[in-house]
C-alpha cells in the first residue's frame, strides 16, 4: 500500500472520510430544501416543475449529481467498514451495561439512524428521481414549453398517510443523525478550538432541527392543507 | 478504625461475578452473597474478603488486577454495574469506597470487554496492547550527554499544564471498555498529544502519530465515533480536546511527513 491508501484505509482516515463526506451531504440538503421551497408557491406548480427541469438538465448540476452519489458511496461504504471493524472490536458484549451515563443516545445509533436514512433515500429516488430521469410523468404546458409535472407527483403521492408518516419518520432520524454527525465531523478532522467549538455545536443542533423541520412540513402541508 | 463512621452499618451485597477459568474457556456470571462489607471499604478490599470467602471454603478465588490502591498506577480494573471503574466519575475502582452502595444491592462485576484486551483469567484482561501502542512512538529519544540546565527550554504555562494533564493517563483501559466500539483513541491520543506539544517531543512528532495509529489499528481495536464515552468514564480526566489533537497531528503528518 501507499501512504495515501494506508492513510484513508486507517481507522482515522476512515473518518476523515465519513467527516467530509457528511458534510458535503449536509451543504446538498440546504441546496435541495432551498429548491423545494418552492413547492409553497400558490402557481399550481408552475416554479416547481421549471427549477427540476432545469436541475434535470443542466451540465454542471448533472455533474454534481455524480458528485454527490460519490460522496453517498463513499460515506456509506466507510461506515459499513467501521461498523464492521467496530463490532469485531468487542466480540463478547457485557451483561450489564449502562452507556446512557455516559453518552448521547444518537452518538451512539448512527448506523441505525443511517440505516433508516437510506431506507427512505431508496423509497424517494423511487418515487420521485426514477419517474422524473427516466420517464413517467404526466407533460404540463408553461408559456408555450413542455415540462414534466413533477408538481402534481409531489401532490398525490403526500395525500397517502402512510407515506407522509415515512416521511416525517425518516426525518426526526435524520435530525438524530445530523445532531451529534454535524459537529462529530468537525472534531474528526481535528478542528477543535475553545473559540469556535462552542459555536459549531450549537450551529449544529440549530441547522438539523431546522433542515428536518423543513423537510417534514413539505408532506404534512401537501397532506393537510392541499 | 481511624477517621471511620462510627454510624456505618455492615451490608449484606450479592455480588455477580465473571468466573472464567483460562483465556480459552468460556465464562460465566457466578452469583456469590457476601455479608458484614464495611461502607469504609474500598471496592477491592470488598474483593479480597470475598477472596478469603472462597478461600475458606476451598474454592478459586476471583482474579483480579490491582496494583498500588491509590489509584495513579492505572492497574485497576472492572466494569461494575455496567460502568468501567464503578458509577462514581473520576474514579478508579481501589479509590470507590463501598459506601457508595447500599445494604441489599445487587453488584454486577465483569472484566474489560475488547478483543484487543482478552481476558486471561476471570476479571484479568492483557492490556499488553497498550504497551505495544507505546513502544511504536510514545517516547522521546534523548542523546546521551550533558546534563542540560533546568529550564534551558522555554515552554509557555498554558502548554505545560496541558501536556501535563495529557501525561495524567494511566493507561487503565476504562476508554476502551467504555467505547461501544472498543476504541483505544483516548489513550493512545494522551499519549500522542502529551509528547506533541512539548519541545522535546517536536523532532519524532510526525512519525509518532503515524506508527502509533498504525499500531492501534493492529491491535484491533475500534474506531472513534466521538460519542465521549471514554473521557466521560476516564478515571484521571483525560479530555476529548486530546482526541482532536491526535486528528490535526495525524492529518498534518501524513499531508508532509517523509514516510511512505
Amino acid at each position: 500500500m501507499n501512504w495515501f491508501t494506508k492513510t484513508f484505509s486507517s481507522t482515522v482516515g476512515r473518518k476523515i472520510i465519513m467527516s467530509i463526506t457528511g458534510l458535503f451531504l449536509c451543504s446538498f440538503l440546504v441546496v435541495h430544501l432551498i429548491g423545494n421551497l418552492q413547492l409553497f408557491k400558490n402557481d399550481g406548480g408552475e416554479a416547481f416543475n421549471v427549477y427540476s427541469h432545469f436541475m434535470g438538465t443542466n451540465p454542471i448540476i448533472r455533474t454534481m449529481e455524480i458528485v454527490l452519489l460519490l460522496g453517498f458511496v463513499f460515506h456509506i461504504y466507510d461506515a459499513l467498514v467501521l461498523t464492521r471493524r467496530n463490532k469485531a472490536a468487542r466480540p463478547v458484549g457485557y451483561v450489564n451495561n449502562h452507556p446512557e451515563e455516559n453518552s448521547t443516545w444518537s452518538s451512539r445509533n448512527m448506523g441505525l439512524l443511517g440505516t433508516v436514512i437510506l431506507v427512505f433515500l431508496i423509497i424517494h429516488l423511487w418515487n420521485f428521481f426514477v419517474p422524473a430521469r427516466f420517464g413517467g410523468l404526466e407533460p404540463i404546458v408553461v408559456e408555450n414549453v413542455e415540462y414534466d409535472n413533477l408538481y402534481i407527483k409531489v401532490v398525490q403521492s403526500f395525500q397517502i398517510w402512510w407515506y407522509v408518516l415515512i416521511y416525517v419518520i425518516a426525518m426526526v432520524a435524520l435530525a438524530y443523525h445530523l445532531i451529534h454527525g454535524f459537529q462529530s465531523a468537525f472534531q474528526t478532522l481535528g478542528l477543535d478550538h475553545k473559540k469556535y467549538t462552542p459555536f459549531i455545536q450549537k450551529f449544529g443542533v440549530a441547522f438539523s432541527i431546522i433542515v428536518c423541520l423543513g423537510f417534514a412540513i413539505i408532506p404534512l402541508y401537501f397532506f393537510f392543507l392541499v | 478504625m481511624a477517621g471511620s463512621n462510627p454510624n456505618a452499618k455492615p451490608m449484606d451485597l450479592t455480588l455477580k461475578v465473571w468466573r472464567q477459568k483460562d483465556k480459552n474457556a468460556t465464562g460465566q456470571m457466578v452469583t456469590y452473597p457476601i455479608k458484614g462489607i464495611s461502607p469504609d471499604m474500598s471496592f477491592l478490599e470488598m474483593l479480597d474478603v470475598l477472596n478469603e470467602d472462597l478461600l475458606r471454603k476451598g474454592e478459586d478465588p476471583v482474579a483480579f488486577d490491582h496494583d498500588c490502591r491509590e489509584g495513579i498506577c492505572g492497574m485497576c480494573s472492572l466494569f461494575i454495574n455496567g460502568r468501567p471503574h464503578g458509577p462514581e466519575r473520576g474514579t478508579t475502582t481501589c479509590q470507590l469506597h463501598m459506601r457508595h452502595f447500599k445494604d441489599g444491592d445487587t453488584i454486577t462485576i465483569e472484566p474489560w470487554r475488547a478483543a484487543a484486551f482478552p481476558v486471561h483469567k476471570d476479571l484479568v484482561v492483557d492490556r499488553s496492547a497498550f504497551d505495544r501502542i507505546q513502544q511504536a512512538g510514545g517516547y522521546v529519544s534523548v542523546n546521551t550527554g550533558g546534563v542540560p540546565d533546568a529550564n534551558a527550554i522555554p515552554i509557555p504555562k498554558s502548554i505545560a499544564d496541558k501536556a501535563f494533564d495529557a501525561a495524567t493517563c494511566i493507561g487503565c483501559g476504562a476508554c476502551v471498555a467504555a467505547c461501544k466500539n472498543a476504541s483505544a483513541m483516548l489513550f493512545v491520543s494522551a499519549k500522542v498529544s502529551q509528547l506533541a506539544m512539548l519541545p522535546q517531543g517536536k523532532t519524532e512528532r510526525k512519525t509518532r502519530v503515524e506508527n502509533m495509529v498504525a499500531q492501534m489499528d493492529i491491535e484491533g481495536f475500534g474506531a472513534c465515533t466521538n460519542t465521549g464515552a471514554c473521557a466521560a468514564e476516564c478515571p484521571v480526566g483525560i479530555s476529548l480536546e486530546n482526541i482532536n489533537m491526535l486528528r490535526s497531528e495525524f492529518i498534518y503528518a501524513k499531508a508532509t511527513s517523509e514516510n511512505m
